[in-house]
């Protein structure tokens, strides 16, 4: 493994650790009484006092967070005895409301986050690369001037809005599509396709607005370069100047922008996944902040900034790949 | 037959205060193997020059007068037409290497490709084999290790040299240097000029050398013309430039280059002939009608 990738890797472990470390004491310094939460009604002192013993909350705050960091990679056990429960690595508690393992909840949701986070992302670069390209050839056009209105408006619609809007158009009074069902996708393609095409759009609508801009952007800024003259003062014609000077510097930068974006979705899965009632991380999420179910927003926040430390390493080593003068003499 | 005779180039610009003349009724005559120096300050028009005789000219510029090539006419040819010139009959070198060649890809490559532009069918290894010719030709050494490096690899030096091959791959009858030691330190520049002449000795290869460095011009070129707002105000041979200067505005550069005998003193602005503070005014006001 070259030598930047070890020190970019240790570096995203040391975030991580700092982001569980502010997290968790967030949630110890604002959050109610767990055990209390825990215990529900009907509840003695003694039990109370029993469920902190159990789950360590009697101990400072130092031992309970070295407890949780060390549960993440070796596992850790809540509780003695008989009552004793073990919770095998990648231990991150379980939930105070379902007293379900945060970790299983979380790989349970997954793949419907993912399905939803994949589609919007492809629908995204899609149109927005498009358009922006659309844009850039046929720049000071009326395609143009639309499609800088078009994304303008479109970004500035709130997409719990446009979910709402879209929900009562095409489902309530087009029928265009059916109301949602839980199908598996091997089941029934058409539905299981009809219940994503709407928070893959909602989802990415906004995106698709920005990359347009972006793309349209970076292209005319490329053409103005001085190596885009040297192409044509070599006596290339428009076509191949455009595809091989311009359009590869142009888009470069779009991949650490994709990267980032991609990384951080689990945040515009929060409300397209609450206002779709989708079962996955995101409505999880919202769930568990409604509830104040610490191990479970504890285990989301793990998450997301995990995706976003990967994110960022996955685009700079795809970075060495295709920009000669990022490559690292390591 | 003259190389290039240019007669009554005029690029104009529309404004909203009406059309702006870049550069009017500009006359310039090359001969086969000769070296023309356009010598002026910033704005005078001399970069611009250099494009509309390619052709290369901003889109919303338009370009009148005559451009003849040899006893081709190249004002009012096709795109097509022109793509076939650039880079092949005539190619370019620019100012700022660095910001020139594309450093997405390696210096091979974008010589290849100004090559292959113009020789259809020529297979990557023949093309490969060129570029690395071209190298050694401007003097870089390990050219077979050096042709798979990107620009960044290379010095400014270098890559002005890396220019100069590309423009010579083809075997160019005339090559436009516009403004090709600016960017480069004292000592480099004087390489890449000795480069410019003894590629010149070597091919016949003639040379237009566009600069405000009145140094560079008498080092490399037999001939001058002086520009100032778009416009020729002097032309004649280089002794005659540097010794006679007929026009206040050409004597005003002249006195303006620091020399090794001068008295210490402040850096004299160049002033007469109206140039300087009252030729940007110039410009605002709408420029030369």
């Amino acid at each position: 493994m070259p030598r930047f990738l070890i020190t970019r890797v240790a570096s995203g472990l040391g975030v991580l650790l700092l982001v569980c470390l502010f997290t968790y004491l967030v949630f110890f310094a604002l959050s109610p009484d767990p055990a209390v939460q825990i215990c529900g009604k009907n509840c003695t002192p003694e039990v109370i006092d029993q469920i902190r013993g159990n789950l360590g909350l009697d101990q400072p705050f130092w031992t309970q967070f070295f407890h949780f960091v060390v549960g993440i990679f070796a596992g850790r056990t809540y509780g003695e005895g008989v009552g004793a429960v073990e919770c095998a690595a990648p231990c991150l508690g379980y939930s105070f409301q379902s007293s379900q393992a945060v970790w299983d909840m979380i790989i349970q949701r997954l793949p419907v986050s993912a399905t939803i986070a994949v589609g919007a992302a492809v629908l995204w670069l899609l149109a927005g690369l498009a358009g922006g390209l659309l844009s850039a050839v046929k720049e000071g056009t009326f395609l143009d001037r639309f499609t800088t209105g078009l994304t303008l408006t479109s970004m500035s619609i709130p997409n719990y809005v446009l979910a709402l809007v879209l929900q009562y158009v095409l489902v309530v009074k087009l029928q265009w599509l059916p109301f949602p069902q839980a199908v598996a996708f091997a089941d029934d393609p058409g539905q299981w396709f009809a219940n994503f095409v709407m928070p893959w759009i909602v989802l990415a609508v906004g995106y698709a607005a920005a990359y347009t801009r972006l793309t349209r952007a970076n292209v005319l800024d490329v053409l103005r370069e001085n190596y885009v003259r040297t192409a044509y003062a070599k006596g290339l014609a428009q076509p191949l100047v455009w595809r091989r000077h311009a359009l590869r510097p142009a888009l470069t930068p779009i991949v650490t922008i994709f990267g980032m974006d991609f990384a951080g979705l689990l945040g515009g899965a929060l409300i397209t996944e609450t206002v779709f009632g989708i079962n996955g991380v995101g409505k999880m999420a919202a769930d568990s902040i409604a509830r104040n179910d610490q191990p479970v927003i504890m285990g989301v926040t793990l998450l997301a900034g995990f995706l976003v430390v990967v994110g960022n390493i996955v685009v700079d080593v795809v970075y060495t790949a295709i920009d000669p003068r990022v490559r690292v003499n390591a | 037959m003259t190389l290039l005779q240019v007669r009554d180039l005029t690029v104009t610009f529309p404004t909203p205060r009406g059309p702006l003349d870049a550069v009017r009724s500009l006359d310039l005559d090359l001969e086969p193997g000769g070296a023309l120096g356009i010598v002026g300050e910033s704005g005078s028009g001399k970069s611009m020059t250099s494009l509309a005789i390619m052709g290369l000219q901003p889109r919303a510029a338009q370009r009148t007068g005559s451009v003849r090539l040899r006893d081709q006419e190249l004002v009012g040819l096709s795109e097509a037409e022109l793509r076939r010139v650039r880079g092949d009959r005539i190619a370019m070198v620019f100012q700022d290497p660095l910001s020139s060649l594309n450093p997405y890809y390696t210096v091979g490559l974008q010589i290849e490709e100004a090559y292959r532009a113009h020789r259809p069918g020529t297979t990557r290894r023949v093309a490969r084999r060129v570029a690395i010719e071209a190298l050694e030709r401007v003097h870089i050494r390990d050219a077979a290790r050096r042709v798979d490096h990107y620009p960044h690899q290379f010095s400014g030096g270098m890559r002005q040299r890396v220019m100069i091959a590309m423009a010579l791959s083809t075997e160019p009858e005339l090559l436009i240097a516009d403004e090709p030691t600016t960017a480069l330190d004292v000592t480099v520049q004087a390489q890449i000029l000795d480069l410019l002449q003894e590629i010149r000795r070597e091919t016949g290869t003639g040379l237009v050398l566009i600069t405000h460095d009145l140094a560079v011009v008498s080092e490399v070129t037999d001939h001058i013309v002086v520009m100032k707002d778009g416009v020729c105000v002097e032309r004649g041979p280089v002794e005659q430039i540097f010794t006679d200067p007929r026009h206040a505005y050409t004597q005003a550069l002249l006195d303006a280059v620091p020399r090794i005998d001068d008295e210490i003193g402040a850096l004299r602005a160049v002033t007469a002939g109206g140039a300087g503070d009252a030729a940007a005014n110039d410009k605002k006001d709408g420029g030369p009608a």
